[in-house]
Parts: structure tokens; sequence; C-alpha cells
């Protein structure tokens, strides 16, 4: 039963850990700011929160503890970095970091621009 | 143009509260696990911090009406007091005294007066933080 637990456990941290690589790759290989920050605020959260679940699976199994900080910081993560990302992105859209030249879409431009007109 | 801060405050407002438990958790479990006055205190002043980001400083002077000056006196009085607290009862300076407790809700406790001294410490940090913090900001 406790190798189970600590086979479940050690998964979701190899996952978490592959998560960071991908997401690593992701602000090595994408062109601009915004799709930097997708990959960077998106993939780390995900990868974060499994890592802490991995350990907390982990400690309950092999030490029979049960870390409720663990669980406290999962859900602060999860409540905290979407934010930070979207703050990122909304401050480098305000000093005008342009967009990567194939992008098509700007909604917020076009909102913009109807706002000035009126 | 009028800045439109919703996302950051909504989250501030819940984030805030589990930023001071947390505080309050690692200052209260200073004695057997890692923590303390110190990282408590710095902890409270972060999370006031964070209201000082999302609001302005003038909203958060409303929400916490208190001279972060007077939190620093008290500080350093409530723990010169617990240290020379001791030399009434004959013993050096700084002696510490615990002793353990039943009480009907929290059960087998241990109260000891080290967490005087520390709470000394707690108020002194952030009063120091939040002094800094404002002044800083205050400035023009």
């Amino acid at each position: 039963m406790i190798e189970t637990f600590k086979l479940i456990a050690g998964i979701l941290i190899l996952l978490g850990a592959f998560l960071f690589l991908a997401s690593t790759l992701g602000v090595i290989r994408l062109p601009d700011v915004y799709t930097r920050n997708h990959a960077a605020s998106k993939s780390t959260t995900l990868g974060v929160t499994s890592i802490l679940i991995g350990t907390c699976i982990y400690f309950y199994a092999q030490h029979g503890h049960f870390n409720s900080r663990l669980i406290l910081a999962i859900f602060f993560i999860l409540l905290t970095a979407p934010v930070a990302g979207h703050l990122i992105s909304r401050a480098a859209y305000n000093t005008n970091v342009k967009l990567w030249k194939n992008s098509s879409e700007d909604d917020l431009e076009k909102a913009r621009m109807a706002k000035r007109k009126e | 143009m009028k800045t439109n801060d919703l996302i950051l405050q909504t989250v501030t407002k819940v984030a805030a509260f589990v930023i001071i438990l947390f505080s309050l958790s690692i200052f209260l479990g200073g004695h057997y696990s890692p923590g303390g006055g110190f990282v408590g205190g710095l902890m409270t002043s972060s999370a006031i911090i964070l209201l000082l980001l999302a609001y302005d400083l003038k909203t958060v002077a409303g929400i916490l009406p208190v001279d972060y000056k007077l939190f620093i006196a008290s500080g350093l009085l409530l723990s010169v007091l617990t240290a020379s607290g001791s030399l009434l009862f004959g013993v050096p300076l700084m002696t510490h005294a615990f002793t353990y407790v039943d009480l009907p809700l929290l059960g087998h406790i241990s109260l000891h007066t080290a967490v005087l001294f520390d709470l000394g410490v707690y108020l002194v940090v952030v009063g120091v933080t939040m002094t800094i913090i404002q002044t800083i900001g205050e400035s023009e």
C-alpha cells in the first residue's frame, strides 16, 4: 500500500518537473512577451501544484505526517500565479511592447480605438 | 486614463488574509518548528505591503488606523519587561520560565515566557518594516 502511494507521489513529482521543463522551453522558444508569459505562468502553476501534491502524498505515506502547509501553498499558488502573469502582461501592454509580427488579433487595441473615437 | 485594478484588488482581499494567518501560524509555532517572531513579523508586514500595492496609502491607513512607530516602542517595552521580569524572582536577567497547562478547548499545551519576548520582536519587526515602507512611499 505504501509502495503504491510512493509510486503515485513519484509520478506526480516527475510530471511536475516535466511541466517545468516544457515551460522553460516555451520561455526560450516563443517569440514575444505575451506568448512567453503564457508558457511561463500556466504550466509552472500546474507543475508546482503537482510537485506539492506529490510531496504531500509522500510525507503522508512514508511518515504519516499530513502537512497542511503544502495544501495552503497549493491554494495560494493557484490563486496568485495567474494574477501575477496577468499583471506582467498588462504592464507590458501598457508600456507599448509590440505583439509578435504574425499575430492577427488585438481586441484590446480595437476597444481602445473605439473608446478614443467616442 | 483611469486604471482598472479589479483583478489585483479582488485577489488581494483573499490573499492578504491567507498571508496574515500563515504569519501567525509560523509566529506561534516558532518554538518547535522553523519560524518565530522575525519571520512572522516580516510576513505580516508583507501582507500589509500587498494591500499597499493594490490600494493606495490613504485607503490602507483607513483600514488599519495605527501608528507603526508605536509598534516599535511597545515591542521594545514588552521585550525589556519580559527580560527584566525574571529579576523579581531572584534569578538572572532574561531567565525564562515555562509550564504545561490543560486548557478546555486547546488541550495540553505548554506556555513559555519566551513567546512574550518573541511577541516583542514581532511588533518591532512589523513596526520598523512598515515605517520604512510608508516613509519612502509618502516622500515625493
